[in-house]
């Protein structure tokens, strides 16, 4: 199979030519910098419009279509709005707060891209503890969102923003534990070593009944994480007009819009590369000429396909259950998941040892 | 440039009554425009401002129930491209006025206004808020929300059937085209 | 019946028939509290339901009327009249300690005229500003924009929570929070001052009048004909009902004979406007609950009534279609074949929402063991319709007191005995059942012949007072006229079933969290506009 880092290779040999050796890192760190802002924005406008399109479906409407064909140019008309409109300065807010919370949102969600691997060598940095990196660098968020309720100066914000430091750091827990279960079946840190040990089996069946159950646990958290669906807490249109980001207008609220979209892609990314084998064809032992078909399908579009499966089944979710109340939200963590995956690691072990 | 040129998909431009407003911002963006790329700006930017026009959940009466089945599944104006109804007005473009507005809301609807970002427009729907409507003999009700607030597009009916409303809509979106943005904010 | 009246006469001295079941007792204002007193609570008569308490500026005098109900004979209606002559200062002594809903009637009557309640410490203003000038239903009020223009600033908070003696209603310390009156899930422009510790409510003042828009007053300057389309816009979801209700009190005040086709097709319309109302309750506690597709949903099933209504009617949620003496224009010759198509429709419908929200974990998880309303607390708040009915108090006016051609179909009320969330939320899904029922009974069966009476151009009701009540969506809706003779009524009064409902809200959500105060507002379905009126 093709392998992206002879790509990457080359365009830094070629750049090693005509610079120096501190000026081709520069360059590097800037294309790569430009790359992800880009791939981001797209993304996020890709997930947008499906967002629409699919919540259109579950309720038996049309969602956008008239601007451009099937309505896909829609998302590119927020965004020219949104970058447009008047930011309001707002009295009595902590003004500082008020903007480092945007960048912390964004930034949380923005850095665990560069660890996802979108392709065989294709990814920005593999880290040898790469789980342990998605997990750190995600939960930043939660730190952006809880400045950003205190320092809004409102009573709604800071509920919501209340609701959401209970939530996220909860679901973390859960979420964290599942991750292990792949960890323990892997026996590695390292995203790329996690992903080429799925070469046959995905981790989801390679581990059995654990792993399912991990897989399980880990969309129900995963998807609390991203605060939307049934969990959707922290914004409760109904119950707290808009929850943390209320005072947020303008592109400062597009920055909470984008990166609550893109908090999706990325749990979906997680799920699909430690649980649905990441950017790996599906392969069947024994079935060589099958499997040879599979390898010619790109792998980022195996990548994709997995992640859009997850973010399907997200917004289906979503689009159906009515919202939790923060009692039985934590409820849900504290004596279901978490005592499941706590137990589920210990199933797991011995799943290890004796089969 | 000209009337015809404003183009709302599918809807001719025959089907457009009242244009004498339209005609005015139309001659006043003319007589400001020298520079060919910010025209062409302009245009794109109108192109995103009109097909992006978020609302307020705001309503007092009747006329709510007609502008929930306008969200709704027969006449969804998701189609449009308006769904988003944000509750904060913070990042709503546009407050759909949906009923009657007495005395003791009316400072509330106006502090509502300028909480909201620029650009912002109004939309007054029914009679009510258009001029008091069926109420216009109370002691308590504000005989039309123009009293208010300006008013970009007045919706008659009570309350007005959704197709009205998206009739509404349309308009409100040519006449956010024939806009000249760099000059709004001035 | 004879035991009432025997039992009234004993007690006082002049007692009246409007009709055979509503009996008027006239006392002094000294005897008022003792009258109201051995009404309650003696125990053949036990007419334990404040329906409403009216105020009447009899120019020369005040009157306030008490509207008793009995939960024994609940056909059976008591007004206990008094008056005072006092126009400077006038005052009655309270009942707020009887009943938890005399409070805010009290209050409203403090508001229009100016009334004061001796023991009522809560005499704040109901629906207009505090600093509003004058009482508006006196009849020397000066309507003029001089007296009280269009205010420049909100209404000062402090104003809002000031009681009698001057101290607030809240502590010092309270964390309160506005909820509204712009709020998504307030249901239009209520707006509620909570107390929160945490997540948890600890008191609740709804403070009403953000959509008080003077019906009752301007009734007094319209003619009957004219003042129809404004009864509509009470409680514009079962507006038609409302409508029906108006119509049915001035045709009975003329002696007007209703033909059986108008009647036949109101009650149609009627129940068809009620199956809406709850399919928008249901939709939107489903929304305030997080699930905005359940809400598109019943939308969607509504827009099926809101075509046979633009058809027949006209017009889609403003009917227009009850006239006195009948129904403005006959029904469309698609009216009943659509009906029948839509009966099976929506049964089908009803199995998919019980499926798909009803009995979905986190629904249900949400909406037991919340929210618990006893028969009790629902008589004394006067908290009628589903939720009193979920609560186990029957109360369906289409039953006690059948009207129009209710007599004649066969239908069941729903009642549930636990008087929580679920129950409220059952109790609507099981009477859009029980509606389709009634509409399958008539359907077939819609009479020839006329559909509407010949009235006069001109109707003057005669002298005295009418009263009819209705069965409206979310509860008892009840129409009082004090005519003295002219084409204009004298005094009109609505009985609003929404402000029972919000009183309650006030008490069972104490404890709660915010999540559940939204969904109790959605469970009890109250409509603003019909609240403030």
């Amino acid at each position: 199979m093709f392998h992206f880092s002879i790509v990457l290779n080359c365009v830094d040999k070629f750049l090693h030519v005509y610079f120096t050796d501190s000026c081709v890192l520069f360059i590097d760190f800037f294309l790569v910098g430009i790359f992800i802002l880009v791939f981001y924005a797209v993304l996020a406008l890709v997930l947008i419009y499906l967002e629409r399109k699919i919540c259109a479906f579950f309720q038996c409407r049309l969602g956008p279509m008239r601007v451009g064909p099937f309505g896909i140019f829609q998302p590119v008309a927020d965004m020219i709005k949104i970058l447009l409109k008047e930011v309001i300065k707002i009295n009595g807010v902590d003004v500082f707060l008020f903007r480092l919370a945007i960048y912390l949102v964004i930034i949380a969600s923005m850095c665990t891209f560069g660890a996802i691997p979108f392709d065989r060598g294709l990814h920005v940095i593999d880290f040898n503890m790469g789980v342990f990196y998605f997990l750190s660098i995600s939960s930043i968020g939660v730190v952006g969102i809880l400045l950003a309720g205190w320092a809004s100066n409102n009573k709604y914000t800071i509920i919501g923003a209340m609701r959401s430091g209970a939530q996220l750091i909860s679901y973390e827990l859960s979420c964290g534990l599942s991750l292990m279960i792949i960890v323990i079946l892997s026996g590695s840190l390292k995203l790329s070593v996690i992903v080429e040990q799925q070469f046959y089996v995905w981790n989801i069946f390679r581990g059995g009944i654990p792993t399912i159950i991990a897989f399980i646990v880990y969309l129900i958290s995963g998807h609390a994480e991203t605060n939307r669906g049934p969990f959707d807490l922290p914004e409760a249109e109904s119950e707290l007009t808009a929850g943390y980001h209320t005072e947020y207008s303008g592109i400062q609220f597009g920055f909470f819009y984008l990166a609550e979209y893109l908090n999706m892609f990325i749990v979906a990314a997680i799920a699909s590369t430690l649980f649905l084998g990441g950017w790996m064809p599906l392969h069947i032992i024994g079935w060589d000429l099958f499997n040879e078909i599979m390898d010619h399908i790109p792998p980022i579009i195996w990548l994709f396909s997995k992640i859009f499966v997850c973010i399907f089944l997200a917004l289906w979710v979503r689009w159906t259950m009515p919202r939790l109340r923060i009692d039985q939200l934590l409820k849900l963590e504290w004596k279901i998941l978490m005592p499941i995956s706590l137990v589920n690691i210990l199933f797991m072990f011995f799943w290890m040892m004796y089969l | 440039m000209g009337i015809d040129n404003i183009y709302i998909r599918n809807i001719k431009n025959e089907d457009f009554k009242d244009n004498e407003y339209i005609e005015e911002c139309l001659k006043e963006l003319i007589a400001n425009d020298t520079n060919v790329v910010l025209t062409k700006l302009n245009t794109l930017i109108n192109w995103g401002r009109s097909n992006s026009v978020w609302p307020l959940t705001f309503a007092t009466s009747c006329c709510a129930i007609e502008f929930m089945c306008l969200g709704a599944a027969r006449y969804d104006f998701a189609r449009f491209g308006w769904e988003i109804t944000r509750n904060s007005p913070r990042q709503a473009d546009v407050v759909f006025c949906c009923g009657t507005i007495v005395y003791k809301m009316a400072p509330v609807l106006k502090r509502l206004y300028n909480q909201m970002a620029d650009p912002k427009y109004v939309m007054a729907f029914g009679n009510c808020a258009i001029s008091g409507g069926p109420f216009k003999n109370s002691y308590n009700v504000v005989l039309g929300v123009d009293k208010i607030i300006p008013v970009d597009v007045y919706i008659p009916g009570c309350p007005p059937c959704p197709n009205a409303m998206i009739y509404g809509m349309m308009q409100l979106a040519r006449k956010i085209k024939m806009q000249n943005f760099f000059k709004l904010s001035k | 019946m004879k035991i009432i009246e025997e039992l009234l006469m004993q007690f006082s001295l002049s007692v009246s028939k409007i009709t055979d079941k509503i009996y008027t007792v006239s006392i002094s204002k000294e005897k008022l509290r003792q009258t109201v007193v051995f009404l309650k609570n003696n125990e053949k008569l036990l007419f334990d339901f404040l329906v409403d308490i009216i105020g009447v500026d009899y120019e020369d005098s005040f009157g306030v009327i008490y509207n008793l109900s009995s939960t024994q004979f609940p056909a059976y209606t008591v007004l206990v009249k008094t008056h005072t002559n006092d126009r400077k200062n006038p005052h009655f002594d309270s009942i707020f300690d009887l009943w938890q809903s005399a409070g805010l009637y009290e209050r409203e009557i403090h508001d229009f005229f100016g009334i004061k309640f001796i023991n009522n410490v809560d005499m704040r203003r109901l629906f207009l500003r505090q600093d509003w000038c004058g009482y508006p239903f006196r009849k020397d009020y000066d309507p003029s924009l001089e007296v009280n223009h269009i205010p420049f600033s909100n209404e000062k908070l402090t104003d809002m929570e000031k009681i009698n003696d001057g101290d607030s209603i809240f502590e010092k310390n309270d964390f309160v929070v506005n909820f509204g009156p712009q709020h998504p899930s307030t249901h239009g422009v209520l707006h509620l001052r909570i107390v929160l510790d945490g997540e948890i409510i600890k008191k609740i003042d709804p403070n009403f009048g953000y959509i008080h828009r003077g019906i009752e007053k301007m009734c007094e300057t319209y003619t009957y004909q004219q003042l129809l389309h404004l009864t509509e816009r009470l409680d514009y979801l079962s507006g038609s009902i409302n409508r029906h209700g108006m119509c049915l009190v001035v045709e009975k005040g003329l002696g007007l004979e209703v033909p059986d086709r108008a009647s036949y097709v109101r009650i149609i319309i009627d129940e068809l406007t009620r199956i809406a109302s709850h399919l928008l309750g249901w939709g939107c506690m489903a929304m305030d609950m997080g699930s905005i597709t359940a809400f598109i949903y019943g939308m969607r099933d509504r827009e099926n009534i809101m075509s046979i209504f633009e058809e027949t009617c006209g017009a889609r949620l403003m009917a227009n279609y009850n006239v006195i003496g009948g129904i403005i224009n006959d029904i469309h010759p698609n009216f009943q074949r659509k009906i029948k198509r839509f009966i099976p429709y929506m049964r089908k419908m009803l199995k998919e929402h019980h499926f798909l929200f009803t009995n979905n974990p986190i629904a249900n998880g949400r909406m037991k063991n919340v929210g618990y309303l006893s028969k009790e607390q629902a008589i004394s708040l006067g908290a009628t319709g589903p939720t009193g009915r979920a609560s186990g108090w029957s109360n369906d006016v289409r039953k006690i007191d059948p009207y129009s051609a209710y007599k004649y179909v066969d239908f069941k009320e729903i009642l549930r005995t636990d008087g929580l969330t679920f129950d409220r939320y059952i109790v609507r899904l099981d009477e859009i059942e029980e509606s389709l029922k009634i509409i399958e009974q008539l359907i077939d069966n819609i009479p020839s012949g006329a559909y509407v009476t010949k009235t006069k151009t001109i109707i003057k009701l005669p002298e005295g007072e009418f009263y009819q009540r209705v069965e409206g969506a979310r509860g008892e809706f009840s129409i009082f006229i004090c005519s003295r003779g002219d084409k204009y009524p004298y005094r009109v009064k609505f009985r609003s079933p929404c402000i029972p409902l919000v009183n309650a809200l006030k008490s069972i959500a104490i404890g709660t969290k915010i999540a559940d105060l939204v969904m109790l507002g959605g469970s009890l379905d109250y409509v603003v506009p019909c609240i403030d009126r």
